[in-house]
């Protein structure tokens, strides 16, 4: 699973760094590589691109993993040209824009938008696999998350926009409870599907999501 | 009990049509399609933001037809509301006399005219349907207790031409356990593929009401086919309105229409219809005259 992030439109880019100059540029080696939308190539085409725009860029950097801290090394080797700049673009996740915007104590603007944790499937299309609801109903759906994959997130079975197995949203998105049923029909438990699924909690997941990992659910029971 | 509930329990042919309220509040043309037909069915469905398109509220559509002295059925769909609001409308409805209500998913906000919009699905229609038996047994989805009690005849729908069906039929059937008491179909048109869903509908405890959509035009069931999902006109039936004389394609598409309820009716295929004439309601009376369907 991995941050599937897209390019912004130049044009918002530029807007958003309309009052700063100089930029630095911080890119990502996990994600938004392999996105192919903050990698070094990325990077550098971005560069440039500012540069056409009349900015200076003062300098660019690809940390391995753009949401990690920024280490003590990185903040020595690129001290100056972080000092020079107005602006910090990240071509990064939300995770390394927000990371950057507190370690570097710099302005920054995204230069991506931050999608959906997805997939990678035929080269360059992704699709999303898991919303993080917090109560996994796989077991109950051959493995597939109608959560996730059925637009509604609908838990009983399909609706009626359901078509030859595709869904009325469109755009070559599948319908969820169809690869659902033939999954179950497969494996011969079809009875999950006909099991009545509650409405979900969405207290399971309180937002802004925050979890204590030191007590598991039985300890905290408990207490 | 709800005059509906009684015609459906009274082993009549029920007839039931819809209306849809407008975008903006000019109620104008709703009442006037009220009074057409308020007196010749047993229910009038008002849509709910029908495609997920902005209209005047469902539940201010049922409360006119009941004003009007005729017998609403409340659409409610999962798109738009969470479990709260849902809950709360239907307290509302039920305060002012609408005991009748048919539970559905809701189209994809995307296919309407706001495409930006949350969609919210807290519910799915299944669970909606649970939610109405729950608040009957006199309690909140969060199980406090209730203040006054409201009781509905609660229905959901079908579309017995979807492909592929047992997933569909998988649905129908968690509808019927989580308390559904009547179904309105997806519009059908071939009469054998009906019948075919009936003798495997027919085993369970539910009164089933074949969605009839009038037909306006041959382009309109070209278009139906292709684009609107679980729709099928058969080729005869598009024959049938290509050769109707120019300007008569309308009279063709009523003429269909009430051969296709008197057709229902006479074989007993199913317990009755419901009869959608999506944006021309007015001729809704003239479908059930040439049906031989007198009065609600």
């Amino acid at each position: 699973m991995k941050t599937i992030t897209q390019q912004k439109p130049l044009e918002e880019i530029l807007e958003s760094i309309a009052r700063d100059t100089s930029v630095f540029i911080v890119g990502c080696g996990t994600c938004a590589t392999l996105c192919r939308t903050g990698g070094i190539e990325e990077v550098v085409a971005m560069a440039e691109k500012l540069r056409d725009a009349g900015k200076i860029v003062t300098g660019t950097a690809v940390p391995p993993t753009g949401c990690d801290e920024v280490t003590g090394e990185i903040r020595h080797v690129l001290r100056e040209p972080l000092a020079a700049a107005d602006v910090v673009l990240v071509m990064s996740c939300a995770f390394g824009v927000q990371t950057a915007a507190s370690q570097l104590k710099k302005p920054v603007a995204p230069a991506l938008d931050t999608m959906f944790m997805g997939k990678e499937g035929p080269a360059g299309r992704y699709s999303e696999i898991c919303m993080q609801c917090g109560q996994c109903v796989l077991s109950a759906t051959g493995g597939i998350c109608p959560v996730t994959v059925c637009h509604k997130g609908l838990l009983n079975g399909p609706c009626g926009g359901t078509n030859e197995g595709m869904c009325e949203v469109g755009n070559g998105r599948e319908c969820a409870w169809t690869l659902i049923y033939k999954r179950l029909e497969a494996q011969g438990r079809l009875d999950s599907m006909r099991k009545y699924q509650p409405p979900k909690s969405h207290n399971a997941t309180l937002r802004p999501g925050m979890i204590d990992l030191t007590h598991s659910r039985e300890e905290a029971a408990k207490q | 009990m709800s005059p509906f509930k009684e015609a459906l329990d009274s082993n009549k042919f029920v007839v039931t049509c819809e209306i849809g309220p407008p975008k903006g509040v000019n109620l104008d043309k709703m009442r006037h399609h009220i009074e057409l037909v308020k007196d010749r069915v047993d229910g009038i469905n008002v849509t709910d933001n029908q495609s997920s398109v902005l209209r005047y509220p469902s539940v201010g559509g049922a409360i006119i037809v009941k004003e009007m002295g005729g017998e609403p059925i409340l659409q409610m769909t999962c798109r738009d509301r969470n479990r709260i609001a849902l809950q709360a409308d239907l307290f509302f409805a039920y305060s002012r006399g609408i005991t009748n209500v048919l539970c559905l998913t809701g189209d994809a906000v995307v296919v309407g005219d706001h495409k930006d919009a949350k969609g919210v699905f807290d519910l799915d229609s299944v669970q909606l349907l649970d939610t109405i038996h729950t608040i009957s047994e006199g309690t909140d989805l969060a199980g406090n207790p209730l203040d006054g009690t409201p009781r509905f005849c609660k229905g959901a729908i079908v579309t017995p031409e979807a492909r592929p069906l047992e997933p569909q039929l998988i649905k129908f059937e968690k509808k019927i356990e989580a308390g559904a008491e009547f179904i309105q179909t997806q519009a059908i048109y071939d009469l054998d593929n009906f019948r075919s869903f009936m003798d495997y509908a027919r085993q369970f405890d539910v009164k089933i009401l074949a969605g009839i959509v009038l037909l306006t035009g041959a382009g309109m069931a070209k278009f139906m086919n292709a684009r609107v999902p679980g729709i099928f006109v058969p080729q005869s039936l598009i024959e049938e309105l290509e050769g109707a004389p120019k300007g008569k394609a309308l009279e063709t598409g009523i003429r269909i229409a009430a051969r296709m309820i008197r057709s229902i009716k006479e074989e007993k295929i199913a317990d009755g219809v419901h009869v959608m004439a999506i944006g021309k309601e007015e001729v809704v009376p003239r479908i059930l005259d040439l049906a031989g369907i007198n009065s609600g």
